[in-house]
């Protein structure tokens, strides 16, 4: 039974093995199946005979041999070659920011630009200072962290190990679901739900402000923060917190001292990443913030971050203008500020970053 | 496995081919202001039922936009609710462009507040002094003593442009005005806020919004036309040299009674 099957299975069977010897069959047994380099074998005559099939130990040497080799050197290159064009395409599109948003220096200065209090870019002469929306869009990533990182955090020490199996189902996904929310329809139900009931409440002029656009940034934030926080949770191996129950230390404990310094570095990235990905987003601030360039004073001030600038006045802007060269500028400080929060989240997970088993 | 492979491939490629074959026959891009956008787009719709062979596709993305397209030769008419710049003139007579200006219809301007709010009637002086901060609380208009909430467009509109000539007289609006980035922004934020006061084209007036007098003048139709109304504009198309072909024939369809009276339902003052 087991030889004919292996024989018949061949595709090059001819049938004069299939019901011979045990020799014969063995020998088509040794045809089909992958050859492990055995010592036995090792003599030039079996080598010999099994020279289209050859040994794993024969890869890269002979006839067969060459062929693997150029097809790994090809395959080699077509993956260096994709991960070039993320480089290349972060390359162009930095060339052309600057290309477009370092001709606005030549009619402002550094300093004016970036510590002027007025923003009417259509003036004759126009006056060119992004201070205000410099602190707009700090004050909203500001406002929106203080509330989003405590409650993505709890959130995912909850997912990660205090909730049960059926709850966890149910969490994970709608978290998810909350990532996946376009921004517009989350800066729409901002401007239309939320401002009407934040002016109504607070009694205050307007409900397009800072608060408003914090809490919207903040739902938007919290399952970004949420889901890689839950990773670094679920990184820190079992030994760890085996170790901390079995020294009599409760399981509220054991999270707190032993877990979260494990996952620092991964809550770390995780919270920087949100903010980064807040910094830059345009769609909410542009709907809900209010729009009014000025430093603003209180939680409930209209503000007018940086990428609600860019968007609503690209559209109308001419051509090579000063105004256009004045927006890229804004952009190109956008970019700074963004990369910066990455050199700190990279210098961050470095730090904390633990070596052995629960490094994520 | 394969053949399965083939066949989506086969079919993937079809419908590129016929959605190609449809885009034959000609096409005619047109780009520009948010504003004179509606008429664009209903314009289109009636033209190509009336010219199946003709394929209009019709964008927003502002009057600057609208422009630079035609100057770069990405769209066949540009719609703009404001005259060209001279940067603008510059740019295209450095590329050949002959831009020629081609006014499709009216608009007001008119300033809008809640449906609660008691006012009726106000001078173009104090809308001077509301957008420049000087006014700032509705007791000082009669009304409820509630901090008065500008609410404009970004500076660089044609709304605003037109705003800031004939309302503010070339001043600044104040910082702490609101700016919104297009007029069904403008209106959804007045809408929504019983204290505040904003301005929007006249096509964009609803139940949900008050139109305010201005110095006794209703905003309508008949008063743009003989120049009572101050604060009208003129909306316009761009074409890249004298228009020929389908872009004519869509502008003289714009010009006939047919479009002028689309234009007019659209909520635009029409040009006769």
């Amino acid at each position: 039974m087991y030889q004919g099957e292996r024989a018949i299975r061949h595709p090059g069977f001819t049938g004069s093995f299939g019901c011979d010897s045990f020799h014969g069959a063995e020998h088509t047994m040794k045809k089909t199946m992958i050859q492990v380099p055995s010592f036995e074998s090792a003599n030039l005559v079996d080598r010999a005979a099994n020279a289209d099939a050859p040994a794993l130990g024969d890869a890269w040497t002979g006839r067969g041999g060459y062929r693997r080799r150029t097809r790994e050197s090809a395959i080699r290159l077509i993956f260096l070659l994709t991960a070039l064009f993320s480089i290349t395409a972060l390359g162009l599109i930095l060339f052309f920011l600057f290309r477009e948003g370092v001709p606005v220096f030549k009619i402002v200065s550094l300093q004016d630009f970036l510590l002027g209090r007025e923003w009417y870019p259509t003036d004759d002469p126009p006056a060119l200072g992004i201070f205000p929306l410099i602190i707009g869009s700090i004050a909203v990533i500001t406002v929106s962290c203080i509330g989003a990182v405590p409650l993505a955090v709890l959130t995912a020490i909850f997912i990660a190990e205090i909730a049960g199996p059926r709850m966890k189902e149910i969490l994970k996904p709608v978290v998810e679901l909350l990532a996946s929310l376009p921004s517009v329809v989350i800066g729409f139900i901002g401007m239309v739900v939320v401002a009407p009931f934040l002016q109504r409440t607070f009694d205050i002029p307007t409900g397009l402000n800072l608060l408003n656009a914090s809490l919207m940034l903040g739902i938007m934030t919290v399952p970004t923060i949420c889901s890689i926080s839950e990773d670094a949770m679920y990184a820190v191996p079992r030994e760890l917190r085996e170790a901390s129950l079995a020294l009599g230390a409760t399981q509220w404990e054991t999270i707190f001292r032993v877990v979260l310094p494990a996952s620092l570095s991964g809550i770390a990235t995780a919270v920087i990443l949100g903010i980064s990905r807040a910094i830059g987003e345009t769609m909410v601030v542009l709907m809900v913030a209010g729009g009014a360039a000025i430093v603003p004073t209180s939680l409930l001030d209209p503000v007018r971050p940086m990428p609600a600038s860019i968007a609503a006045e690209m559209g109308e802007a001419p051509f090579q203008s000063e105004h256009y060269h004045a927006l890229f500028a804004i952009a190109i400080v956008l970019f700074l500020i963004t990369f910066a929060f990455n050199l700190i989240a990279d210098q961050i997970s470095h730090k904390y970053k633990q070596v052995g088993s629960a490094t994520l | 496995m394969q053949v399965r492979a083939v066949i989506v491939l086969m079919s993937i490629l079809a419908v590129f081919a016929v959605s190609g074959l449809c885009a034959a026959g000609s096409n005619l891009v047109i780009k520009g202001s948010t504003t004179v956008l509606p008429i664009g787009q209903k314009s289109a719709e009636l033209f190509m039922k009336d010219h199946q062979d003709v394929n209009i596709s019709v964008s927003g993305g502002g009057s600057g936009n609208g422009i630079k397209a035609i100057i770069d030769g990405t769209c066949d008419i540009a719609m703009a609710s404001r005259f060209v710049k001279d940067k603008e003139v510059k740019l295209a007579c450095e590329k050949g462009i002959y831009l020629v200006p081609h006014r499709v219809a009216i608009d007001c301007i008119v300033p809008v507040v809640h449906p609660s709010n008691p006012l009726n009637d106000i001078d173009l002086n104090t809308l001077k002094e509301i957008y420049r901060g000087n006014v700032t609380n509705w007791k000082a208009l009669g009304g409820a003593d509630k901090p008065i909430v500008a609410i404009s467009r970004d500076t660089s509109s044609g709304t605003y442009e037109v705003w800031q000539e004939k309302v503010l007289q070339k001043e600044r609006v104040m910082p702490r005005a609101l700016l919104q980035a297009s007029n069904g922004a403008v209106a959804q934020a007045v809408a929504g806020n019983p204290y505040a006061i904003g301005y929007v084209g006249i096509g964009y007036l609803n139940p949900y919004l008050k139109g305010l007098k201005v110095s006794g003048v209703v905003a309508s139709p008949a008063t743009a036309l003989n120049g009572t109304y101050p604060i009208s504009r003129a909306l316009f198309m761009f074409t890249n040299g004298w228009p020929e072909g389908e872009t004519m024939s869509y502008l003289n369809y714009l010009w006939s009674p047919n479009g002028q009276k689309m234009a007019e339902a659209e909520g635009f003052v029409p040009l006769y």
